[in-house]
């Protein structure tokens, strides 16, 4: 919380002007029941009729300048507010692109939509209203409070005891709710997750007949959601007419002390009506206060969780700059983890591969595939070991300088909104129109480029939606390749491909004038099998390296592998 | 035309409020009851006030009877307020909860048609935060509307009782606060669309880059994006100033004219009061009642926008409840007990977009124990044809007869559970292992529990888990692996065993090992059984009875391995790419 008030600065005149202003439109608001208790007094008592005139022009005057004044303030306090949250926005943007990948896994990425979008506008919202209100309505109670004792001492105590009793009861209750509402945001959770559950699972549970139960569970759990609404809602429709019945009893003492001293002649009429007036007053604003109080605390639970964003560290991964990249790449003894995990996901690599080679990497599910190669471009950091590539090693290099010349396709196929061009030039920010179609042409997705409208300038939805998975992939390849790279990273990511296009894809990857050092990763073995060098993975250790041929000789686990792909007798027809 | 869909929505909504008709009259008499009292109270207090004029001239009696009064109005107008409140929360926490559980029983009727082409969040947050919204504005317009009503139609009463002159000059003045809120919500109104609109340009920006955050740091795309972001954060920062400052002139706005209003009242109150037509009292019952009698005002038009919203939530869930539901099972259905499992399948089309034709002319017989495999590249509607078997969808043309039985005379129910199926997606639902293995037996033993678990090979996994049998599996399954969540699901179909299989056999996601064990579990299965089975792996296309080979949605091949490959059409193809070089 603290931090965020960094990102307030250079708007420190809004922040104190902003209630200034605010105050000074209360002051106005508290001086009309003087206003009203002169007209009384010496207005009528006199039959003044210009005096009254006079009177009521002051009390439009008093409300013109409160209305200058609440203007300028609402002003201050939006542009703040917007202001605030903006530079939030962007920091909180820059930061999470500083994230290592280890950080994003562990933070997840609808969490962190959550924070940027829906806890930041909350923060808005609480700096706006905190900035309008938080100074306001105590001033004008504690205000009403004031004025009550330049009016009269013995009155005013009055004030002075219902004005406490008044927030003891108002937060009283406010602190026995919250707890409740947030069991009944808990039981609305439920009533969300049981009606996301059904949709998702809605195809099994019709085939096994559960809608009768499914419909017994929603129904009691929006029942014990109805319970526990009901219980926080009785509880807190006391707050209203408790603090009436406060109020009016303040009400009642206040004329009868005023009877007595008007008797005795201390005060006058007027005057009394004066503090009964300042008590309607503050009736007003306690109401107000509530609310701006659980506004704030919204405000600060969700500032207090965008925080946690902000507070985790940056992967800066600068490093020595480097030249040409050719391709040679050495892994000696390398072990990985993720943060957080007992054990190393990959353990005790080492291999070499020459430029221009192609290197398959096979294995199960979890078998460490996709952090080897991650290891290339420092996506992730090896804790032992070291990753050379010409050479050197990854640690002491530029991150990003070496990442733009190692080509990578994730197992995910991610297409961005925007043209087929803007995501192909992700590769390389102007890459011409020919060197488009190269890539295309290695990918195989020419002809699918060609058949779009619009070609190169075809929209693509977000997420590439309007896209076959198939197709995706090969978009995907394409702009790995625009950049002509060192190294490209194939990382599973032919699996939506049938298996004639992925065998023309590798041939004309190995057909490029300058080819990169390729690494398929796959489960297929058909895959890797004419791979000048396969890493065979089994839960983290390198079980098997060597040519197809040698690993079918040598390597259990990749016979296995080779076996449960191609039954016996097919190998023989090939 | 909004209007129309607006006073039908509140039809709607009505007629759902209708059973708690007297909890709705018991609100209506405290309201009234309500309003009364805390309206007499100020003319109790003026009049007291007129009791005490000055030195030596204080009716401390009738002071004191009139305070008395005011005691006993507070009190009992509290009270009133109190039930009215507490009526009203259980009136409007019922209603939802009814609209709740209706929308979600039709849920459980609505064809699949609808649910596949309908996002599932869009359906989650019609009923979840639609519904919210729209229990907020009934809430607030039980509560407000009412007794803002009754207030203005009260201190309108007695000012006019008062002094009628005065009470005319508040009448003519207030509509002045309505006409400058109003005009402020018609010229902000596009500002907040603005900001709505931008602000969701930056939300699909900040879903689209924090989704790809991973491919943005491999490629070093960081500064492209964060320009992006920075052009329209800039624009988020400058509509949503506007649409915020300019939405927030109302209240000074109004609080403005109210002070106007304030100070006409005292202006002609005092000079009437110099007249002597008016009493120091009823004076100040007049100012006061001035100020109760335009707050409504600006409650009640806040309340109105507040009641549009909720009406509009509500729609789009009665449009969700109003969506018609699947062709009810025929009354005179057949009822299936153990089916030996004959299939035929006749002449069937269907399509899921009528433009686009995917199965033409399609039939099929499968005997008793036969094993079908079906082919093809992904995506090519292998899925289309479980939705029809197991009536997910209907096809247009043709039917499906299971013993002779057009599947359309059976109630769904029935054929359904004389069909197992495990799907790919490894659907699991929130619970223990040993009720989701039950979900198609709620009343099986332990025994049979184990036993099934056992026939699925899932029985050594759960038996390591910290609660064995009664661990919690979280939404979509999270603490097992793809292939244990699939065992269970094996183990789900194994513990009912019907005569008819429906597998999609995909193990993309798990490794070969794994999947050596769970093509053991589908043997066991299948043995002796009638099954579709949408097949991966050579083996078992290689033994099925029928392949069929499907290809964009059609059915292109049909016929046994032998048969396909001396075809030399598509099969052969397929098969020569995928498994020869």
């Amino acid at each position: 919380m603290k931090q965020l008030l960094k990102y307030m600065k250079g708007y420190e005149k809004q922040c104190v002007l902003g209630p200034l202003f605010k105050l000074l439109e209360a002051t106005f608001e508290l001086l009309i029941p003087l206003v009203v208790a002169a007209i009384v007094d010496k207005g009528i008592g006199s039959g003044d009729g210009g005096y009254i005139v006079k009177m009521c022009l002051v009390m439009v005057a008093l409300g013109v300048i409160g209305l200058i004044c609440a203007v300028t303030a609402q002003y201050f306090a939006a542009s703040a507010a917007v202001g605030v949250s903006a530079r939030l926005r962007k920091a909180v943007m820059g930061h999470i692109m500083g994230f290592s990948y280890t950080q994003i896994d562990e933070v997840g990425t609808s969490t962190l939509v959550t924070r940027m979008t829906s806890d930041i506008n909350q923060v808005q919202n609480g700096v706006n209203l905190t900035l309008r209100l938080l100074l306001r309505s105590p001033f004008v109670v504690f205000g009403a409070m004031i004025m009550a004792f330049t009016i009269d001492f013995e009155a005013a105590l009055v004030f002075a005891g219902v004005i406490p009793m008044l927030c003891i009861v108002v937060f009283g209750i406010m602190l026995i709710t919250m707890p409740m509402y947030k069991r009944v945001q808990a039981a609305l959770d439920r009533v969300t997750a049981a009606t996301r559950q059904n949709l998702a699972g809605v195809r099994v549970l019709r085939a096994f007949c559960a809608e009768d139960r499914e419909r017994e569970n929603f129904a009691s759990q929006t029942q014990a959601l109805t319970r526990r609404q009901l219980g926080a809602g009785r509880i807190s429709a006391l707050m209203n007419p408790v603090t009436f019945v406060m109020i009016n009893l303040a009400v009642i003492l206040l004329v009868k002390i005023g009877a007595v001293k008007v008797e005795h002649g201390v005060l006058t009429q007027g005057l009394v009506i004066a503090l009964y007036n300042y008590m309607s007053q503050i009736l007003v604003e306690l109401v107000k206060m509530a609310n701006l109080i659980i506004t704030m605390t919204k405000a600060v639970a969700c500032a207090n969780r965008v925080q946690t964003i902000l507070d985790l560290e940056q992967d800066r991964a600068e490093g020595e700059s480097v030249d040409k990249i050719r391709g040679e790449i050495e892994f000696r003894d390398v072990s990985a983890r993720y943060a957080g995990a007992a054990e190393a996901s990959v353990e005790g690599i080492s291999f070499h591969a020459g430029p221009g080679q192609t290197i398959g990497v096979i294995g199960g599910t979890g078998a460490g595939k996709t952090t080897l190669v991650n290891l290339i471009p420092r996506l992730y950091e090896a804790y032992q070991g070291q990753v050379l590539i010409d050479g050197v090693d990854v640690s002491v290099m530029d991150a990003q300088k070496l990442r733009s010349s190692i080509g990578i396709v994730p197992q995910k196929a991610l297409l961005f909104h925007g043209t087929i061009r803007d995501n192909l030039c992700w590769g390389k920010q102007n890459a011409t129109d020919q060197e488009l179609w190269d890539a295309l042409d290695t990918a195989q997705a020419a002809d699918m480029v060609r058949r779009r409208e619009g070609q190169l300038d075809a929209e693509v939805s977000q997420g590439g939606r309007n896209f076959s998975g198939g197709q995706r992939q090969r978009l995907t390849i394409a702009r790995a390749l625009v950049r002509k790279p060192a190294i490209l990273i194939l990382d599973d990511s032919a699996s939506a491909l049938d298996y004639a296009t992925d065998a023309k894809l590798r041939q004309s990857v190995r057909n490029m004038p300058d080819p990169p050092t390729t690494f398929i990763v796959s489960q297929r073995a058909a895959s890797v099998r004419f791979a000048d060098l396969i890493l065979v993975l089994d839960d983290g250790q390198l079980v098997g390296k060597g040519s197809h041929d040698e690993l079918m000789e040598t390597c259990p686990v990749y016979q296995e592998i080779y076996h449960s792909q191609f039954s016996k007798e097919v190998t023989n027809h090939a | 035309m909004r209007k129309k869909a607006e006073t039908t929505a509140l039809h709607k909504v009505l007629v759902r409020v209708r059973r708690y008709w007297a909890g709705l009259g018991l609100s209506l008499i405290m309201a009234t009851v309500q309003v009364v009292l805390s309206l007499y109270i100020p003319i109790l207090v003026g009049k007291a006030i007129d009791c005490i004029v000055g030195q030596g001239n204080v009716d401390m009696a009738r002071v004191g009877e009139y305070l008395f009064g005011v005691a006993l109005c507070a009190g009992a107008a509290a009270f009133a307020q109190w039930i009215m409140s507490i009526t009203n929360n259980r009136i409007s926490y019922r209603v939802t909860q009814d609209i709740r559980n209706e929308a979600f029983f039709h849920i459980q009727k609505l064809p699949l048609k609808y649910l596949d082409r309908h996002p599932q969040g869009d359906t989650v947050s019609r009923i979840i935060s639609d519904v919210d919204t729209f229990a907020d504005g009934l809430l607030m317009g039980f509560t407000q509307l009412f007794t803002g009503v009754m207030t203005i139609v009260g201190t309108l009463l007695i000012m006019l009782r008062i002094h009628w002159g005065i009470a005319l000059v508040v009448v003519l003045v207030t509509p002045l606060s309505l006409v400058v809120a109003g005009f402020i919500a018609k010229s902000t109104h596009s500002m907040f669309q603005k900001q709505t609109q931008t602000r969701g340009e930056q939300t699909a920006l900040i879903d689209e880059a924090i989704g790809g955050m991973k491919l943005i740091r491999a490629f070093g795309h960081e500064d492209a994006i964060m320009a992006q972001f920075d052009d329209v954060n800039e624009r988020v920062r400058t509509c949503s100033l506007k649409a915020i400052f300019f939405s927030s002139l109302t209240n000074p706005c109004t609080r403005f004219v109210n002070s106007v209003v304030y100070a006409l009242v005292g202006l002609t109150g005092a000079l009437v009061a110099i007249s002597g037509g008016i009493t120091v009292g009823n004076l100040t019952s007049l100012l006061n009642y001035a100020n109760q009698y335009t707050k409504p005002f600006n409650e009640i038009s806040g309340v109105l926008t507040e009641l549009q919203n909720a009406l509009a939530c509500a729609g789009r869930v009665f449009e969700l409840i109003e969506e018609p539901a699947e062709t009810p099972d025929p009354k005179d259905a057949v009822e299936l007990d153990r089916v030996g499992g004959k299939v035929e399948i006749r002449d069937v089309d269907f399509a899921y977009n009528p433009e686009k034709p995917l199965i033409q002319n399609f039939s099929l017989d499968v005997e008793p124990g036969q094993r079908v495999a079906i082919v093809g590249p992904t995506g090519c509607g292998k899925t289309t044809l479980i939705n029809l078997l197991m009536r997910f969808y209907d096809p247009q043309e043709g039917s499906i007869h299971i013993e002779g039985v057009d599947t359309r005379c059976m109630s769904r129910k029935a054929l359904r559970r004389n069909v197992g199926m495990v799907l790919q997606d490894t659907w699991l639902k929130t619970g223990t292992i040993r009720e989701n293995i039950a979900m198609g037996k709620p009343d099986a033993t332990d025994e049979e529990i184990i036993e099934a678990a056992k026939k699925a090979r899932a029985h050594g996994f759960i038996r390591r888990l910290p609660k064995g049998y009664d661990t919690q599996i979280g939404e979509s399954g999270g603490n097992l692996s793809q292939g244990e969540k699939q065992l269970l699901c094996i183990a789900r179909v194994m513990l009912s065993l019907p005569p008819m299989l429906i597998l999609d056999e995909a193990t993309s996601s798990i490794d070969t090992r794994t999947e050596l064990r769970i093509q053991k579990a589908f043997d066991t299965m299948m043995k002796g059984r009638t099954s579709f089975v949408v097949a991966h792996r050579l083996s078992t296309i290689q033994e099925a009875d029928v392949i069929l080979v499907m290809r964009n949605g059609r059915v292109v091949e049909q016929g046994n391995h032998q048969q396909l490959l001396e075809r030399r059409g598509f099969y052969s193809e397929l098969y020569t790419s995928q498994f020869a070089h």
